[in-house]
């Protein structure tokens, strides 16, 4: 360590002896419900059962995704096998009037607002580029670039601030979703920095999945990530990601707080990225099967499973029951991917511009003649 | 009603119109508030339209514009001001993926009604990152508009038009001439004349030049200079995104040569954009080659010879004068 350098130890070369870290937890991985002194929920028996509905469809519905990508029917699928927990809990918590700033990752979420969940896989199989309302759906379209999002949604709630919409159990909160890498990007920080000074009603929702593609979180911090909110002035909390009931709950209050007028706050939902970052990565590079294994044994489904078992919330004909729904939901999106048409070869002069732009309909008036000068030409 | 105002007093008198007119429209940026922007031209604004409408942001582009984006999806008109040109790169993501891009990928579903101010080149003795001119890389990228004012009429009336557009603009201010008079009517109806539109402002019939900005000023300069000896035409462009180059295909069609002028670097300009769609489309009409006269392929430079950088009358008049060497 260099003369006069303060900085704690850090761990090298890929050892990691770090502690379990402490989080808000109400389910442990063997199903058993644990009491918080903060934080609780109340849920009745059939709202545990939907809760464990949900995990398992988003589940299901992420695997056929992939599987549509590795048969060619889509360019690329970002799955979130790990993180159900993490969606369906912060998912579940949004009120209606909520609005919501995703990653591309977020399809538990959206399936969670009760989007139909076909909406995102136009982008992944090169159809179009979102092409959604976000208004309509209160759900914003996917956005690529890492972090950018996080100023949107600060933007908007600091438009929902404006409109008067903030300060009662009616008002409306904003969530924005990123990940562990995003915290190192510039746009994220500035949305920390504007959404404090401004109060915006906001909750900051960082699914710490434990990798930016290969990256570790060591590359990207030496603090936990939720202790970087008390720098920038708001509450930052952390909460076990893979805990559907203690995400609801930390979620529920940190919307709450900001419908209420008393601004953002950061979610660390601590969680880990099962799968690849994407249908073109392979993390087989960059980590080790035990580690892998060691996070098999937090499996978001299987802690809901044994605590329902346990419980006798419910039995095997409504797991079976969970099970087939699940399966014909997949069925009937592998349908409708298969069917989607690709766009008209036109279709791509259209929407650049609001009102409009001569020099691009020159473009496009040349592109049809030319399409036309073919035999045989539809176009 | 007829005034005589300065450009940017012209600004400030059409941003007020805006707030006015639609209580959408909000004004961010940095320092535009108590002091009415390091320019002057938000000068009163926050006053009589209060914190909520005017608003100090943090010192962070990217913030400023990424933020506008949510703000659009919630429905207002945001204008930012970006202090300087050369403070807009922070922002530069944001503008070009985001803003630029989201009315296309919602297939026309979020409109981008964002205006992005940025006053912008150079010739006010300023230190670095302050005069530059980067209206290429805006006019390249799809999805953004890009237009200058060059005189106070025209100020007034492009800052509320590029805010009524639902398209996002780059409005750039020519900076060393916010302080030039010049007569604004007030009553004119803003669609009288088209945001997106070039304009002769100068008819002649030698030769053609094309500027836009702050090099129109230095354009009818040239022009009055050689009053007598060569008849030049002058268009102001206005709009270089979309470009708007039937007005400078009819006049080269009756003159025959043309020079474009601006302060930014030759290579990749404008200059070549114009000069290419000039050449398709006026090929038999051209008597020489379409001559670029522009600020030079170097970083700004240093204040004490930014006078050599920056085209002025004698290096147009010699443009021109070597149009007529062919």
């Amino acid at each position: 360590m260099a003369k006069g350098n303060a900085a704690p130890a850090r761990t090298r070369g890929g050892a990691k002896p770090t502690p379990a870290p402490e989080f808000v937890q109400l389910l442990t991985p063997e199903g058993e419900r644990v009491d918080h002194p903060t934080y609780s929920v109340d849920f009745t028996d059939a709202e545990y059962r939907d809760l464990y509905r949900d995990l398992v469809i988003v589940r299901r519905l992420d695997a056929e995704a992939t599987a549509l990508q590795r048969q060619g029917e889509l360019g690329l699928w970002a799955s979130l096998l790990g993180q159900e927990a993490a969606q369906v809990g912060s998912g579940r918590a949004l009120q209606p009037q909520d609005m919501v700033f995703p990653t591309y990752r977020e399809h538990g979420v959206l399936y969670c607002r009760g989007i139909d969940p076909i909406m995102p896989l136009g982008l992944f199989r090169g159809v179009d580029q979102g092409a959604w309302d976000p208004n309509e759906f209160k759900f914003n379209m996917y956005t690529i670039v890492i972090g950018a999002q996080t100023l949107h949604a600060t933007g908007y709630a600091m438009g929902v601030a404006k409109d008067g919409k903030v300060g009662g159990p009616d008002g409306e909160a904003v969530i924005a979703y990123f990940g562990d890498g995003a915290t190192s990007q510039g746009d994220v920080n500035e949305a920390f920095v504007w959404s404090s000074v401004f109060n915006a009603p906001i909750v900051f929702f960082c699914q710490n999945n434990q990798y930016a593609i290969s990256e570790p979180l060591e590359r990207q911090t030496r603090v936990p990530l939720f202790q970087r909110a008390a720098g920038f002035g708001f509450p930052g909390v952390r909460v076990d990601g893979n805990d559907v009931l203690a995400v609801y709950a930390v979620t529920r209050d940190a919307l709450d707080n900001a419908r209420q007028g008393q601004g953002p706050t950061l979610i660390e939902a601590y969680t880990y990225r099962m799968g690849a970052h994407t249908t073109s990565d392979d993390p087989t590079r960059y980590r080790i099967a035990s580690e892998v294994e060691a996070w098999q044994a937090k499996d978001p489904i299987k802690r809901v499973r044994a605590f329902l078992e346990k419980q006798k919330l419910a039995d095997d004909a409504f797991f079976d029951q969970v099970d087939e729904e699940a399966r014909a939901q997949c069925i009937h999106l592998r349908e409708r991917v298969l069917s989607m048409p690709n766009p008209a070869p036109l279709t791509l002069f259209d929407h650049v511009y609001a009102d409009g732009s001569p020099l691009l309909d020159a473009e496009r008036e040349q592109f049809a003649t030319y399409l036309a000068s073919f035999e045989g030409s539809e176009h | 009603m007829t005034e005589n105002l300065t450009l940017g007093k012209a600004l400030n008198a059409g941003l007020r119109r805006a707030l006015e007119c639609d209580d959408k429209v909000l004004i961010m940026g940095e320092d535009v508030g108590k002091l009415g922007g390091v320019f002057r031209i938000t000068d009163g604004l926050q006053k009589d339209f209060g914190e909520e409408r005017v608003i100090d942001t943090p010192l962070a582009e990217s913030g400023i514009i990424g933020t506008a984006v949510g703000l659009a999806i919630r429905g207002y008109r945001p204008v930012c001001e970006i202090q300087f040109d050369g403070f807009v790169y922070p922002a530069y993501d944001q503008i070009v993926s985001q803003v630029a891009k989201m009315h296309y990928r919602s297939r026309g579903k979020v409109k981008m009604p964002i205006v992005i101010r940025i006053p912008f080149g150079g010739g006010i003795g300023a230190v670095e990152h302050h005069s530059e001119s980067p209206e290429a890389y805006f006019a390249h990228t799809a999805g953004l508009k890009v237009v200058s004012c060059a005189s106070p009429a025209d100020a007034y009336w492009m800052i509320q038009q590029a805010i009524a557009s639902d398209d996002p603009i780059v409005f750039l201010e020519p900076k060393r001439r916010y302080w030039e008079k010049g007569e604004v009517d007030t009553d004119r109806p803003a669609a009288s004349f088209p945001l997106h539109a070039a304009r002769v402002v100068r008819p002649g019939t030698d030769c053609t030049v094309v500027a836009y900005g702050p090099m129109v000023r230095t354009a009818l300069d040239a022009a009055t200079a050689v009053e007598g000896e060569r008849s030049l035409e002058v268009i102001d462009l206005r709009s270089l995104s979309p470009l708007d180059l039937e007005p400078v295909y009819e006049s080269v069609r009756r003159t025959g040569r043309l020079v474009v002028v601006h302060e930014a670097p030759s290579n990749l300009g404008l200059g070549a954009e114009v000069a290419a769609r000039v050449t398709e489309r006026c090929f038999y009409s051209l008597e020489a080659p379409v001559l670029r006269v522009t600020g030079f392929d170097t970083p700004y430079p240093a204040a004490r010879v930014e006078d050599e950088y920056l085209p002025d009358l004698d290096r147009v008049l010699d443009g021109v004068d070597r149009t007529f060497g062919w």
